[in-house]
């Protein structure tokens, strides 16, 4: 239902401004959500998206499912006839959501998220294996997927060894501000 | 020619051998490959996801550190895409140049030319390096599996585009394209380590797409998607999936598939025997 009191014009002023997309040029044609590979794991549709945030609908937003599903692959941006950067307002949501401290639909999406950056922190690169052992730790699923990372052991997919950059003190800027 | 060369992490662990046989074949063509001093990761999508400011930066130090006047060759299509997005908002804004500039103690280089080894194919010119290079697939079958790397946010839609290359360039060297409904269908990416069955349905559905119109392999140029196919189809019978540059290697006579083909988790051995192919 839409609740036109508490709907907040700052949202979409908001994704506007971070994701340099004027979502009142949507026509609702729903190219979007038709084309999505993703689209079935979503709560709402890419196209619902754009419409809760023209409509100020905050919370339904950023607490949806969707803008964790979403993984970027721009397929929705080439369909969409008023060439709206669809993945660019997901980004855009997904940063309020944090900012903002709502509960997050996908919290494992998050670690796994949580845990690359800390690798390329850590070592300037992901390695791999060490993203998933501490995603599997902190999601207390150690054993699914373990004889396929054994595998991959063996067939060398994943390195034992992290390959670090050398000057891991010139990332400083990127990780201090 | 040379070029100076961005494997990616995707390149550098799990797709070894996309590593090694676009190497080896850049060196056929005579194209030498400098790897870009002290690379680091471009993000990937989850500094996207959750942190602009690192997804800015990442980018700009890889940027940084790329000699001016030679192109930077990039292996990997979504590393591609991000540094590619973090040039071009560098060429918008002289601000942020100037920001650049002091950051990295550089000077910002706004012609530097980022490109992928598709673009490799409008400098060069295959025939002069595959003499009689009809035929040499043996008229393998395959679906061309682009997944999302042809598709462009809208900042970048005015660039040129490469639909259909592979398919051309593999027919040239006599293996058969198919065309079916699955080539630019996302692998998942990142789903596959945080949702596995998700990825999972995605995946199924790509490789039993490219079995339906009787496929023998999918090949792609995006090592994640490798990677992605072969991990999470969990169909009772596959096909395997090659990497684009193994089969241009195999195509040149520069292959050595000792190294490349037992890493693969799908053992494409036995179809490129059957093939003849090795
Ligand atoms: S494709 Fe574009 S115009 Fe159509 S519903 Fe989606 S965002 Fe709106
Ligand atoms: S970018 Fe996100 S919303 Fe768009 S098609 Fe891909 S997964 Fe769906």
């Amino acid at each position: 239902m839409i609740d036109l009191d508490s709907c907040d014009p700052k949202l979409s002023h908001d994704v506007h401004r971070s994701s340099r997309t004027d979502l009142a040029a949507c026509l609702q044609c729903k190219s979007c959500g038709n084309g999505c590979p993703f689209v079935g794991a979503m709560d709402f549709t890419p196209n619902q998206i754009i419409r809760l945030v023209q409509l100020g609908m905050a919370p339904q937003a950023l607490e949806s499912a969707t803008i964790w599903i979403c993984v970027g692959c721009n397929t929705c941006a080439v369909n969409c006839p008023m060439a709206i950067d669809i993945p660019a307002v997901m980004d855009a949501l997904r940063h309020l959501a944090l900012e903002s401290g709502v509960t997050i639909a996908e919290p494992d999406i998050l670690r796994f998220h949580r845990e690359v950056l800390h690798s390329v922190k850590r070592y300037g690169r992901t390695h791999k294996l060490e993203i998933m052992m501490r995603y599997k730790l902190r999601t207390l699923d150690l054993f699914s997927d373990l004889g396929m990372g054994l595998n991959m052991l063996k067939k060398r997919k994943l390195d034992l060894t992290p390959s670090k950059i050398n000057d891991i003190h010139h990332l400083d800027p990127v990780f201090k501000g | 020619m040379e070029f100076s060369y961005f494997p990616g992490c995707s390149l550098k662990a799990p797709g070894h051998e996309n590593n090694l046989s676009l190497i080896a074949f850049s060196k056929a063509v005579h194209v030498d490959l400098i790897e870009l001093p002290d690379w680091n990761c471009c993000g990937s999508s989850s500094a996207h996801a959750i942190d602009p400011t690192v997804a800015a930066l990442l980018p700009q130090r890889n940027l940084s550190l790329a000699p001016k006047g030679r192109p930077l060759l990039v292996a990997c299509p979504s590393c591609l895409l991000r540094l590619r997005q973090a040039h071009l908002a560098l060429v918008r804004d002289k601000e942020e140049q100037a920001a650049y500039e002091k950051r990295w103690q550089t000077p910002f280089d706004p012609n530097l030319e980022i490109i992928h080894l598709f673009e490799l194919f409008s400098r060069i010119d295959l025939s002069r390096y595959l003499k009689n290079g009809e035929n040499r697939l043996n008229g393998i079958r395959f679906a061309p599996y682009y997944g999302c790397m042809l598709a462009r946010p809208p900042d970048l839609r005015f660039e040129a585009n490469y639909h259909g290359l592979m398919e051309k360039v593999l027919a040239r060297l006599g293996a058969v394209p198919l065309s079916w409904g699955y080539g630019a269908r996302c692998c998942g990416t990142f789903l596959s380590a945080a949702k596995p069955d998700l990825a999972t349905s995605v995946v199924n559905g790509i490789v039993a797409g490219a079995m339906d119109v009787e496929a023998e392999c999918l090949v792609t140029a995006c090592a994640m998607c490798h990677l992605n196919l072969e991990l999470r189809c969990t169909l009772q019978k596959k096909i395997p999936i090659l990497h684009f540059s193994e089969l241009l290697s195999l195509a040149q006579g520069t292959m050595d598939p000792k190294r490349w083909f037992p890493k693969h988790l799908v053992d494409p051995r036995p179809l490129l025997k059957q093939r003849g192919l090795l």
